[in-house]
């Protein structure tokens, strides 16, 4: 996980090169396989995969924001807990704004808005970058993640809807007469997709690195190696 | 005790178990079956982790949200389920140092081999996943389904990671072409074991 340092008087190349990175490079999904709980959950259609891309967007931003400014304050021992506390007020945020103003899509969603807690993206940033960084740097950081995030995860849904179902955000694209492939809408093609677009990213970049586990930086040493 | 009664319970397990697996169907858990899949000793450790600490959350957990959040509960009759959310995730944290803590006293050999798994165990989906679902009202189960639903989830992620592993060390030897390895291998993988569970479906009526 890139962990830069904010220098004093950053230009502002600077201060967007981890929106950059969050986004290509560093990419949390494909390169470090955080987060693929909600890639594969809510990508059956392109209209839940927005609301739950908007949504880490806002959690990912704010928590790594509060992180950063609360962090001379946080004790090292209970950081983890003062984190998920953030994280998951957020979320609540979130879920009741849902509730309140798109109460359909939130029952579509159902308990996965809630899972955004546990998605060790947000964690990973927060651990890694805005526990001992400045504050915007902190929010552009975590801002750029869950872009990557939601960049990967519209490519699978869009992917898995118009050839899934024959559909793009609930109107007809494919032309008359389109045998939907079922395979891709079911669970299996959850798998599939996510693996395709994996393979596809790699072969273009060229990154041939394996992807460190997930949740590592919660638990410090992690196994390495590829498969 | 009538037999439709341990008939409803074994449907709850074998739901939970293999038709809604729920790595495979629910898609819960996959960071650490992505990480620690790599080896059939830890993957059976992890999950065995997962089983205990689900089972465990979930009747707390269970106790929690229909004794108090729920609106009319028995211990406080206001609607506060607005914090379920940061309640079970704070249970759930606070469970998982608790055992931690209880392992270190009593028992190093047991520490040695689960410690790194547990810290992991917080940040699992699946945990939390299964608190959650065992909530949604149209699951609508009673405290003792509910912890067989929880035991269900937790031996079917144990099932899942354990069959990833096997499938691991066999990969091992194969010859995958570069830009597949890693992720891309791992979930179509993953895909084809999810299509084999899907075989299942019909099985259990519910």
């Amino acid at each position: 996980m890139g962990i830069k340092t904010a220098c004093s008087g950053c230009g502002a190349k600077e201060w967007l090169q981890p929106v950059k990175d969050g986004g290509g490079s560093e990419n949390p999904v494909l390169r470090h396989a955080l987060g693929v709980c909600s890639a594969l959950a809510v990508t059956g259609f392109v209209s839940t995969t927005l609301v739950m891309a908007a949504s880490l967007l806002f959690v990912a931003s704010m928590s790594c924001l509060l992180v950063s400014l609360i962090r001379k304050i946080i004790p090292h021992q209970v950081r983890l807990i003062a984190q998920m506390l953030i994280v998951s007020t957020l979320v609540i945020m979130v879920h009741l704004y849902l509730q309140a103003y798109h109460f359909e899509m939130s029952r579509s969603l159902g308990p996965y808005v809630g899972l955004i807690i546990t998605n060790c993206l947000i964690l990973g940033r927060t651990e890694a970058y805005a526990i001992r960084n400045r504050p915007l740097a902190s929010f552009l950081d975590g801002f750029g993640s869950a872009l990557g995030y939601a960049v990967v995860l519209l490519a699978i849904a869009v992917m898995r809807e118009t050839l899934g179902r024959g559909t793009l955000l609930g109107h007809a694209v494919m032309p008359e007469g389109y045998m939907p492939v079922m395979l891709l809408s079911s669970a299996p093609g959850a798998f599939f997709a996510l693996g395709a677009v994996a393979w596809i990213v790699k072969a273009i970049t060229g990154n041939a690195e394996p992807a460190g586990g997930c949740c590592a930086t919660a638990a410090g040493p992690h196994e390495q190696g590829g498969v | 005790m009538d037999g439709s009664f341990l008939g409803g319970l074994a449907i709850v397990f074998l739901a939970a178990v293999i038709t809604n697996n729920i790595l495979l169907t629910r898609f819960l858990g996959m960071c650490s079956f992505i990480a620690i899949s790599r080896s059939m000793r830890n993957a059976w450790y992890m999950g065995l982790t997962v089983v205990f600490v689900t089972v465990c959350t979930a009747l707390i957990n269970y106790g929690i949200y229909f004794g108090v959040l729920v609106e009319g509960a028995p211990l406080l009759q206001t609607d506060l389920t607005y914090l379920t959310f940061i309640i079970f995730i704070a249970m759930i944290a606070a469970f998982v140092q608790l055992v931690e803590m209880i392992i270190e006293r009593f028992s190093s050999r047991l520490y040695s081999a689960l410690g790194i798994y547990l810290p992991l165990i917080t940040v699992n989906c699946a945990i939390l996943g299964v608190n959650l679902f065992m909530i949604e009202p149209d699951m609508d189960i009673s405290f003792l389904q509910s912890a067989i639903y929880a035991l269900g989830s937790g031996l079917g992620f144990l099932l899942a990671i354990c069959l990833m592993a096997g499938l691991r060390s066999k990969l091992e030897a194969a010859d995958v072409p570069a830009p597949l390895r890693g992720l891309g291998i791992t979930m179509i993988i993953t895909g084809l074991m999810a299509m084999a569970f899907m075989g299942f479906t019909g099985m259990v009526q519910q």
